[in-house]
């Protein structure tokens, strides 16, 4: 009831910004562009959607879709025992939207891993770094073109020298 | 005699690691710490150090393969993650599996949640110096590990389920054992409350440290007993009731003041609450198969047929060899599982072949994690253990 009437009441709202509403299994997803992410979230928020659970991101690079990356918002609300995907498409030139966090706090954490594991960066987020990697890591593991071996191999991480540092030797 | 005036001690603020090697972590965990003294003004968590990229690993294996994986990411009960994992990939594929089947995978996840809460409780109470409640619970726990050992042939890396089914029925004289084994567990439970409840010491370390708002819930994604504790009746076995939770009578735990002795107090009464679960599990069970019919192609046959038949070994590896096997549609399914620390959920995304194109891991133990800086501010370096303790952070599901 309240999923039925948000999801109309958003497209009302932003139509220009909606790209679709499918349903797959019993979830309904609403798939946006992302340049209104912040607004329809929060518009989401207020009607009562006010959990986060869950935020990823997919490759789309060979399963297709409107655009290369898409970033997964799965919204709870507890009051009315419903589930809602949000799903912002992003074009592979510019992996950029605006961070969530502003609106709940858990997105800080996950936007670094997706920005870590997609390097889809999250624009006014606090601390846009890495996680779950190293800070010196090269590339963005979960990007379908990276090779699930041989790109980064352990012995390319920078090491802490054991031993007594000699006289005039820089660390 | 001169009155002797006290100024107080100029400090300088302090930092310190805290991991990744402690002993009160459990796990490879490193928080920064910032202190006054004693108290801790800001704390930065470190997270990674167990990064092993299943993720990455889930998109090469397919939907059974998979399964293994998912015991390494919570080991304190992989019983709950195969489930999850399993009843994702089902609905993901419109399978329906039998009754049976149902039971026995509540069965042994609420025996996954007794050894998880007790372990945990065993952890925060040994890590605050009271080293006896610890060993009641983990003997206990021994115990559900047999069980486990008994039904699936390992204790840890159990792999139980499998996408249509179990891999394999319940032992004959299971459910006598397990009724041996939840008698001790009750016993413990109240053994263990009466060592703590009214301790002096636990309550001074345990009250008020490490408050949890309704607020903080929803603005941190909070899930499982720790929102419970904060006073939010929101449990997904009762609310989005998955694998036949809706025929079992049991009562949903919550307490008020979200603080680190609520949060043992939940854990506590779960226990007793699965139990019930169990028992009820036990009385109830229906009789019939445990897999879906493997002419389907989605299911193993039994290892029986496949080492005795010629039709049985074809039919394994018709569902195994890579170029056939199961495909599912193309889409996308979310199934989110109540375990022992929160919502667990997996995000599969399908393009049609025989491995998922994306499998993801909604992990409890992180998402709960994210709120440590603030709980942790104001208080001691002392009681950085407790709120560790009370988040029950498990570093293989933290990292993946």
């Amino acid at each position: 009831m309240l999923l039925e009437k948000t999801i109309s009441d958003v497209k009302e709202s932003f139509p220009e910004a909606i790209l679709d509403v499918t349903e797959f299994a019993g979830e309904r997803s609403v798939h946006i562009k992302c340049d209104r992410i912040l607004d329809i979230l929060s518009f989401f928020k207020e009607a009562g959607f006010e959990f986060l659970a869950d935020l990823t991101a997919v490759d789309n690079l060979t399963l297709g879709g409107f655009e290369r990356f898409v970033v997964v918002y799965h919204l709870l609300s507890h009051e009315s025992v419903e589930r809602v995907t949000v799903k912002a498409y992003l074009p592979e030139e510019k992996p950029t939207l605006r961070s969530v966090e502003s609106l709940w706090k858990t997105a800080d954490w996950q936007e670094r891993e997706v920005y870590d594991l997609y390097g889809i960066t999250f624009e006014s987020h606090p601390n846009m770094t890495r996680i779950l990697n190293p800070d010196t890591f090269d590339g963005h593991p979960l990007r379908k073109d990276y090779p699930r071996r041989g790109r980064i191999e352990r012995s390319d991480f920078p090491q802490v020298k054991r031993g007594i540092r000699k006289e005039n030797e820089t660390p | 005699m001169s009155r002797v005036t006290f100024e107080p001690l100029e400090t300088d603020s302090m930092v310190l690691n805290f991991g990744p090697q402690h002993p009160a972590t459990h796990g490879t965990l490193r928080i920064i710490l910032e202190l006054e003294g004693e108290t801790i003004t800001g704390s930065t968590p470190e997270i990674g150090y167990l990064h092993s990229g299943f993720e990455k690993l889930g998109e090469d294996l397919d939907y059974n393969q998979y399964i293994t994986i998912t015991d390494r990411m919570n080991y304190l009960s992989p019983l709950c993650n195969n489930v999850a994992y399993a009843l994702t990939a089902e609905k993901l594929i419109g399978l329906e599996v039998s009754k049976r089947t149902e039971h026995i995978r509540v069965l042994m996840c609420e025996l996954s949640r007794i050894a998880d809460h007790l372990l945990n409780v065993g952890m925060l109470a040994v890590d605050l110096g009271a080293m006896t409640a610890f060993l009641y619970g983990f003997r206990v726990r021994e115990d559900i590990y047999d069980l486990f050992e008994a039904a699936t042939g390992t204790r840890l890396t159990t792999s139980y389920t499998l996408v249509g089914g179990l891999i394999r029925d319940l032992p004959e004289g299971f459910d006598k054992e397990v009724l041996r084994v939840l008698e001790e567990v009750d016993e413990v439970t109240d053994d263990i409350e009466t060592l703590l409840n009214k301790n002096k010491i636990w309550l001074d370390r345990t009250k008020e440290i490490g408050v949890i708002s309704k607020e903080d819930v929803y603005s941190y994604g909070i899930s499982g007993p720790m929102a419970r504790a904060a006073g939010i009746e929101w449990d997904l076995r009762l609310k989005e009731p998955y694998s036949s939770y809706e025929d079992f009578d049991f009562d949903l735990v919550i307490a008020l003041n979200g603080d680190v002795f609520d949060r043992y107090l939940v854990r506590m009464e779960e226990i007793r609450q699965s139990i019930k679960i169990c028992r009820q599990a036990l009385e109830k069970m229906p009789a019939g198969e445990v897999n879906v019919d493997p002419d389907l192609g989605f299911s193993l046959p039994s290892k029986d047929e496949v080492y005795n038949s010629i039709e049985g070994l074809i039919y394994h590896f018709e569902v195994t060899m890579p170029n056939r096997g199961m495909t599912p549609p193309v889409g996308e399914a979310y199934v989110p599982t109540e375990s022992p620390n929160g919502e667990l959920g997996f995000y599969i995304v399908s393009d049609g072949t025989r491995t998922p194109y994306r499998v993801r891991t909604r992990p409890p133990s992180l998402i709960n994690y994210s709120i440590f800086s603030k709980l942790a501010k104001g208080h001691m370096l002392s009681d950085v253990p407790a709120i560790l303790g009370s988040i029950n952070i498990i570093a293989g599901e933290l990292d993946r």
